[in-house]
């Protein structure tokens, strides 16, 4: 190993050490207990294992959507006869990072673990000190690729409770234009612990999608933090989607470092039973004339529990920033619980901010309405909530991907195609 | 087809309707009629089985079946449609795929065939054009942004598409401007049919001028005080509905 990541992970072990698991205290966990996960055993999986996964089952995984460019982690780990890279322009890398730290190390070191927050999030020192192995990619200047990138991980959790810290890094340079989605999925095994960590660099003019999907077993617990810089005049979107576990903390700051970067930030959860799921973003804007916009919607279900909290700060350099937020949350049970905060820190005089929050039911005019029309009760209320949701598939720019997840929800909701 | 006697009902928690009589045949056309707070929208959703709306005393049988006790599911099963004074928006399903499982759910309960995509998107071209309704409105969201006018003349796409057995109207003629009220009594008449039942509700006369009703009964502080052929109409609007409040007060109140 070298000597620099050595350092990086034992002073990431030593701020671990010092900081341990957040507990309610700490504002920014105050309706997230992680003590579950404190509390479980884990084994983080040494080496690569297939445990019997096929390619067929890893195609339900991003809805059906056949993604040409396809990076496999199992449990933890690159699966390389799992995965596919088609050729791809020259000089773009799409790889795994423990390769890539093997091989061409310099590539990495200016970047790894610059981003993300070791000093005063423990879940990313965590991830800092034992990653095994994740995802590289880098787009040199102006690289534009018509096809998106999937890096699938996987939690097989196949004979005892394990553990994986996946780590990416995206490079994507100035004048570049890609889609990247990630998604993270588990087996009705064991429980299992993912603590994920993703840094992203949007460079001058580039032009970023991002996806997430996150559909972890029922007994999982996932931590992660997608960490962004965007430099001058970027574009950032992000698009997450959060389904499964049973403990769930996505945490998304982006940094708007440079003048004109603007960002979007998409975001669906929904949850039913015990599921507890908790959003919080960070939107900084750095510098004048920035752009942020910002859509969380939720559903809930049974007796789950969401969080959101969304920050904006402006800085006192960040003059005519335009920003806006807005979540908006459907209760489809008595026992589910929302809490939902917007978090305004705003330096700069001569700026527009505004944010929204709702929380609501399935209303009983447009109930009534449809079962007037003679569809039943229950129908009704299911075509209700997937008009809801409809919004933000509309927004999911890679086709494969918006039908694929339509015709997953269309089935859920059992309507008609 | 439908009868109602001595219906009494709450909305909320006011008593609105204080003992209605009425009966329908297939094939006729009722016009009921009366100023603002008489009871004619309370009528039309209790009919079509709205939460909030109670009735106290007294019954409504619709193909001798108790109205009253059937979930609104089950009367639009049954062949009963309303037609909304305020249709509601919803927005993120297109009205063609809400017509659609609208459509089909009808036909299951009814044990028909459902129709498949061709199929319906036939029948609906059909009904459209027929009912003179713009083919663009099919592939917006439900009444999302619709004019007022846009969200009547839908209602009346939907009563043809589903093509109920006893179709209330209610107030489906306020607010339009004159061609969008000659679409809706075009909707109308076409309906119209000896198998089928119509039930106009409406404040103004405006509409019978193209639908020209069986019957028009008068509805004042939750009673038809009134009942009489198309003529009765003209009456109203003639002399307002000033002569039978006054009437209807003489008549009711008790003398001291």
């Amino acid at each position: 190993m070298m000597g620099w990541l050595r350092q990086t992970r034992q002073s990431a072990i030593a701020r671990f050490e010092a900081l341990g698991f957040p507990t309610d205290r700490d504002p920014n966990w105050q309706y997230t207990n992680v003590k579950p996960i404190a509390d479980t055993p884990f084994t983080q999986v040494t080496r690569y294992e297939r445990n019997g996964l096929t390619a067929e089952q890893l195609t339900g995984v991003a809805f059906g959507a056949r993604i040409a460019c396809q990076l496999v982690f199992v449990d933890g780990h690159y699966a390389p006869e799992l995965s596919a890279v088609p050729a791809l322009p020259v000089g773009t890398l799409v790889g795994s990072l423990a390769a890539i730290l093997e091989t061409s190390p310099n590539r990495v070191e200016p970047h790894l673990a610059r981003y993300a927050d070791i000093q005063r999030q423990g879940f990313t020192a965590l991830n800092t000190a034992f990653f095994a192995d994740g995802a590289f990619v880098q787009l040199p200047k102006g690289t534009v690729l018509n096809l998106p990138i999937h890096l699938m991980f996987v939690s097989t959790a196949r004979r005892q409770n394990t553990v994986s810290h996946p780590r990416v890094l995206i490079l994507a340079e100035r004048e570049t234009k890609a889609a990247i989605i990630e998604s993270y999925v588990g087996l009705a095994g064991h429980p299992y612990f993912t603590n994920a960590v993703t840094e992203l660099l949007v460079g001058e003019n580039a032009q970023i999608a991002h996806y997430k999907l996150q559909r972890e077993s029922e007994s999982a617990f996932h931590i992660a933090t997608l960490q962004i810089r965007q430099d001058r005049a970027s574009t950032f979107t992000s698009h997450s989607i959060s389904l499964g576990g049973a403990l769930v903390r996505n945490d998304l700051n982006v940094v708007l470092a440079e003048e004109e970067a603007e960002c979007t930030l998409n975001g669906l959860y929904m949850v039913a039973g015990r599921q507890h799921v908790d959003h919080h973003t960070i939107i900084d804007h750095v510098k004048p004339h920035s752009s942020s916009r910002e859509l969380y919607k939720g559903v809930l279900d049974g007796e789950s529990r969401a969080v959101f909290n969304g920050s904006i700060i402006v800085r006192p350099d960040a003059q005519k920033t335009d920003a806006m937020q807005t979540n908006k949350n459907l209760l489809l049970a008595d026992g589910a619980i929302v809490h939902t905060k917007p978090e305004l820190k705003i330096f700069a005089n001569d700026v527009k901010c505004k944010h929204g929050a709702t929380i609501g039911q399935i209303s009983p005019d447009a109930l009534f309405y449809l079962r007037s029309r003679g569809i039943p009760r229950e129908a009704a209320r299911r075509l209700l909530t997937y008009a809801f949701v409809s919004e933000m598939i509309a927004r999911i720019g890679v086709e494969p991907l918006r039908e694929g997840f339509t015709g997953w929800l269309s089935a859920r909701e059992q309507l008609l195609r | 087809m439908l009868e109602i006697k001595n219906l009494h009902a709450n909305a909320g928690n006011k008593l609105i309707l204080r003992g209605i009589n009425l009966s329908v045949k297939a094939g006729e056309v009722h016009a009921i009629m009366g100023p603002n707070g008489s009871g004619k929208s309370t009528l039309a959703h209790i009919l079509a089985g709205r939460d909030g709306f109670v009735a106290t005393t007294g019954e409504a049988f619709y193909k001798e079946k108790n109205l009253l006790t059937m979930s609104p599911e089950d009367r639009a099963a049954e062949g009963l449609f309303l037609a909304f004074q305020y249709p509601v928006e919803i927005p993120g399903v297109s009205n063609m795929y809400f017509l659609k499982t609208a459509l089909n759910a009808l036909r299951k309960r009814r044990g028909l065939q459902e129709l498949d995509a061709i199929e319906f998107l036939n029948w609906i071209k059909e009904k459209a054009k027929l009912m003179e309704i713009d083919e663009a409105l099919l592939n917006r969201s439900v009444n999302d942004g619709f004019s007022g006018g846009e969200k009547k003349r839908n209602e009346i796409l939907q009563m043809a598409v589903l093509e109920p057995q006893l179709a209330i109207l209610d107030e489906t003629d306020s607010g339009l401007d004159i061609d969008a009220l000659r679409t809706v009594a075009n909707g109308i008449n076409i309906m119209r049919s000896p198998d089928r039942a119509i039930l106009v509700v409406t404040h103004y006369q405006r509409l019978l001028n193209y639908v020209e009703p069986d019957y028009v009964h008068v509805l004042l502080d939750g009673r038809i005080v009134r009942s009489g052929g198309k003529e009765l109409a003209l009456e109203l609007e003639q002399k307002g509905y000033g002569w039978l409040e006054d009437e209807f007060q003489r008549t009711t109140v008790p003398a001291s």
